[in-house]
């Protein structure tokens, strides 16, 4: 398993805080960009490599966010107890919706994920009792671990980032994995993986599954890191903007989806000072993206580097 | 040698993002009085933060023009949220961080307020809010304020009008946003006491193009007149779709609807509607000697003449709390945070828009129920009833 | 209970025919070129406002107001075919997807810059006094946009199977290369399934917006309604798209008459993911859903 660019990436993360100190778009759009980039790898392992699209990835987000939010303020559990009941309550709904999902493909599987995400963010809206409503649920605790209260931007940072890099980390091992392997022959051609003797139904629901978990993990953090959660941050706009994400990065590359999820983040921050011609820009840049670079920034600019690389080796 | 490209390329990629962004941290020495905003200025409230920031540029330019706040000139800052809760956060903490404002006014919906109250609280930095929610201010948060009228004292307001009519029974449709939802929650609480039943309870989604679904249920309910609360398109496709039903109840609207923009698009169903909303749109209509009548013509007058649209009381909310934050900076003799937090918390008898204000470390809002005026639509126009 | 349901049939049917008209522009330019275009409820928003502003501000008479409308739609649809799907050819679901969201943003963008944020109506074309049938009721206006609706249907199936063209495009989207072999011109076919599209979304804002109203964000539910229905119905065949408007239009007026309001918009999307499951081509398409 390559672990130079995770290497680099660790010590990038660590870095930045020193080097510009309190420093809003660090502490503050750099947390961000962190959570926004775990949703980019796992919805990558979905879209990526296994080549499943999913216009719903944010329900996922919104579940993991949301049992959080209502066992630590409703019923006063603790935040890593929420956590994990959060992680198993998305579990089994993934495993539950798997199978039928997966079987359908393109189009039809892209209505089908996005049905559910919009179904979700109904139930959200509409179970008020519960969920608050459309105004959502506030005051939601400080994430403890162990005795350590993570109530600064600062240590969102560290904890965000460090959360990041182990989806990375988990990322890479599923793809150098045997497993992984698997996948990317999917990717490719899902009949070639069959003749390849790979139980293809099974390898799409486990990535299915684990995507959703990781997308909940996230929004777990999320929560506490906002001490606020409300429908609107889990909805069909969000999930297409995590596809977007994935997608200008460039499809089947991690690092792809952390650009793109950093580019994403960093965007909108950029383009504020363009007012209502914000709406305009930004759509033009994703057209124009796609169009001219349809295999994704990330990748575009890495292949062109490595021609370059190489040409100089073999010049020099 | 791939391996080693990608790492090249993250590392210019972090760090060209790092690289770009530094510069513009840097900050011109202050000289001037910063006030943040973060108002939703597209997207499904536009209608709300559209006409707030509007009010607020219109009014900076004035007060600049004037000489300034205390010798400084004010300088405006502003984010627009799209409505969005998420992006509300981190654009409060811009504008605390980056931008180094001295008061935050903003937040059109209550989800983008309530999203920001733990940051602005953790900072300690003046903030009114121009939603809403009575879970803005109830309880009360030291730093968080309000000026817009609560749903509740709406909902009060209207069951009092239907008390006089002698309606017990009605109809309650509302909008499946935060507006609507939390209007209707209040509606539920408080229609028992005042004797009212709630027979039938329905909604819409917001961008619905028909309800006659819904308003058939109604008219086959036992209900004595409709209340809705909702903005945008909703309102007047409940208006037409009650009329095109022939369902000959009285029909209520919520203040949601306090602009020239839903008589004209409900036309004629409008006809007999019956609303709560601030003296505003009936300036005119105002005895010569009530007080507030002034303060209403002139800041008409003003937005009209620069923006050639007519005046909602949203737009009202913003020169509300903007003309409460200057006065308290102006009585604290600075912009020092913390002292104009007290004197805002410490405003008596100010004339704004939606009313006379009066706030106490009890209540940060400081409107009474009798600010609201309810109103009904006769021959295409606002009018007042008592 | 019952005495509600003819009202409620009536306007299940008349939000069906709004949605059955945005589907049919999805389902045609799925069929000839295998892209489902995210910005067809764009096409809508661009039909209405345009009309607004052409005989509101500018002062033109309605029907010519109308007439470049529908044009000024036409030619924003050829201009996304020419400009943004022509040069993708080849390009994976996804990346089509992303492009024509991408495309439908940027119109939004444009509209919001161009008319503003304002909530914007058309006259209705007849009085508006509701027409009686029984204990239900309905506005000529709708029956504008039922009839409406039911004439393009018929108009989009007589250009598909009895004209020249509309078989040429039909022949492009079963083989391209077989199409471009016969001497079709199939990148003036493509064009023409645009342009055929923009006009029916152009025609259905324009029917819609005196009873919906319109604003510069209006495209985003009605294109998420249309493509439900679409695939609701299935997407090869323009039929079963309408078919699928309807249907998706009773679905949410009989949910909210007799299950729940709020749940109305869940109970449709969980019919369609029932219908997913077990007949994945759609209620009316083929039954493989492998055609990507």
């Amino acid at each position: 398993m390559p672990l130079r660019g995770f290497s680099l990436l660790t010590l990038v993360a660590i870095a930045l805080p020193f080097l510009f100190p309190d420093n809003y778009y660090v502490t503050v759009v750099g947390t961000t960009a962190a959570v926004h980039a775990m949703l980019a790898m796992s919805l990558n392992l979905l879209m990526g490599y296994a080549g499943q699209i999913s216009l719903g990835h944010a329900a996922f987000f919104g579940m993991g966010a949301y049992s959080s939010a209502i066992l630590t303020t409703r019923w006063e559990w603790r935040p890593l107890l929420a956590m994990v009941a959060g992680l198993l309550l998305t579990g089994v709904v993934a495993y539950l919706i798997s199978r039928p999902i997966l079987r359908l493909k393109g189009h039809y599987l892209a209505m089908a994920t996005l049905g559910f995400g919009i179904i979700i963010n109904i139930l959200l809206v509409q179970t008020g009792w519960l969920t608050g409503g459309p105004d959502g649920i506030s005051n939601i605790p400080p994430l403890s671990l162990l005795g350590w209260q993570v109530d600064s931007d600062l240590r969102w940072y560290g904890v965000m980032s460090a959360a990041a890099l182990l989806v990375l980390w988990i990322n890479l091992s599923v793809v150098s994995s045997r497993s992984g392997r698997a996948l990317r022959a999917l990717h490719t051609s899902e009949f070639a993986a069959q003749t390849m003797g790979i139980d293809t139904t099974v390898m799409k629901s486990k990535i299915f599954v684990l995507a959703a978990l990781l997308a909940a993990a996230a929004g777990s953090l999320f929560a506490h890191q906002q001490a606020f959660v409300s429908p609107g941050s889990f909805s069909f706009f969000f999930s297409v903007e995590l596809v977007t994400m994935v997608v200008l990065g460039g499809l089947a590359s991690t690092y792809g989806a952390i650009f793109g999820a950093v580019a994403l983040t960093f965007l909108p921050e950029l383009l504020v000072v363009f007012e209502d011609y914000e709406v305009m820009i930004f759509g033009a840049i994703l057209m124009l993206t796609m169009i001219f670079l349809p295999q994704g920034f990330y990748v575009a600019v890495e292949q062109r580097l490595g021609r370059w690389w190489a040409a100089r080796q073999g010049g020099a | 040698m791939k391996i080693a490209n990608r790492v090249a390329l993250a590392a210019a990629v972090f760090s060209s993002f790092a690289l770009t962004l530094a510069p513009v941290e840097a900050l011109l020495a202050k000289d001037s009085i910063k006030i943040g905003s973060f108002l939703a200025v597209t997207g499904g409230a536009s209608f709300l933060g559209d006409p707030e920031l509007k009010t607020l540029q219109l009014y900076v330019e004035q007060i600049n023009a004037a000489g300034g706040v205390n010798g400084k000139q004010l300088e405006l800052v502003h984010y627009d949220t799209a409505g969005d809760a998420k992006k509300a956060v981190n654009f409060v903490k811009r504008l605390i961080k980056k931008d180094e404002v001295d008061i935050i006014i903003g937040g059109s919906t209550s989800g983008t307020s309530m999203a920001v109250i733990p940051t602005v609280e953790e900072e300690k930095i003046p903030f009114i809010s121009l939603a809403g929610a009575v879970s803005i201010i109830e309880p009360v948060k030291p730093w968080v304020f309000k000026v817009p009228h609560t749903d509740r004292m709406a909902a009060e307001r209207i069951f009092a009008d239907m008390n006089q009519r002698g309606i017990s029974k009605i109809a309650l449709i509302s909008g499946d946003g935060g507006f609507g939802k939390s209007g209707r929650e209040q509606s539920l609480l408080l229609a028992p006491k005042h004797g009212i039943e709630v027979v039938i309870d329905e909604s819409y989604g917001a961008k619905d193009t028909d309800v006659t679904a819904q308003l058939s249920k109604i008219r086959g309910s036992s209900a004595e007149a409709i209340l809705n609360f909702g903005f945008g398109t909703g309102p007047a496709i409940v208006t037409k779709n009650v009329r095109q039903l022939g369902i000959d109840l009285p029909l209520y609207q919520s203040h949601g609807v306090a602009s020239k923009t839903y008589i004209e698009l409900s036309g004629d169903a409008a006809e007999g509607v019956r609303l709560p909303a601030a003296a505003l749109l009936v300036a005119d209509k105002l005895d010569d000697k009530d007080p507030q009548k002034l303060v209403l013509v002139d800041y008409i007058s003003k937005y009209e003449n620069k923006y050639g649209s007519a005046v909602s009381t949203f737009g009202g909310h913003a020169y509300d709390a903007l003309m409460i934050a200057v006065a308290a900076m102006q009585r604290a003799g600075s912009a020092d945070k913390a002292k104009v937090r007290d004197e805002i918390e410490k405003t008596k008898g100010f004339m704004g828009t939606a009313g006379v204000f009066n706030m106490t470390p009890t209540d940060h809002m400081g409107l009474t129920v009798d600010a609201f005026k309810m109103l009904e639509i006769k021959g295409g126009d606002w009018s007042i009833i008592n | 209970m019952w005495d509600q349901l003819p009202q409620l049939l009536i306007t299940g049917v008349t939000i069906g025919a709004t949605y059955a008209l945005v589907a049919l522009g999805f389902a045609i330019i799925y069929n000839a070129s295998d892209v489902v275009n995210f910005a067809q409820g764009e096409f809508v928003m661009i039909g209405a406002m345009s009309t607004v502003f052409l005989s509101g501000n500018s002062g033109l008479p309605l029907p010519l107001a109308v007439l470049l409308a529908v044009g000024l739609t036409i030619l924003v649809g050829m201009a996304l075919q020419r400009f943004a799907i022509a040069r993708s050819r080849g390009a994976t679901v996804v990346a089509m997807i992303i492009i024509t969201i991408g495309a439908s943003i940027f119109l939004r963008g444009v509209a919001l810059v161009v008319w503003g944020k304002e909530i914007k109506q058309l006259p209705h074309f007849f009085s508006e006094s509701p027409i009686v049938l029984g204990s239900a009721t309905l506005l000529p206006q709708n029956l504008v946009v039922m009839i409406g609706a039911l004439l393009l249907v018929l108009a989009v199936h007589y250009f598909f199977q009895h004209t020249r063209s509309g078989k040429a495009v039909l022949a492009c989207s079963y083989n391209r290369t077989a199409a471009a072999l016969m001497g079709i011109n199939v990148g003036m076919m493509m064009l023409i399934a645009y342009a055929l599209s923009a006009f029916l979304g152009a025609v259905a804002g324009i029917l819609i917006a005196p009873i919906a109203y319109t604003s510069y964000d209006a495209g985003v539910m009605l294109g998420l309604k249309g493509f439900s229905a679409a695939i609701l119905g299935g997407m090869g065949s323009p039929m079963g798209a309408v078919a699928g408007g309807v249907l998706l239009g009773l679905i949410e007026s009989l949910s909210a008459g007799y299950i729940s309001s709020g749940y109305k918009d869940a109970i449709g999307f969980l019919i369609l993911l029932l219908v997913l499951f077990f007949r994945p081509g759609g209620i009316f398409g083929k039954t493989s859903a492998e055609r990507v």
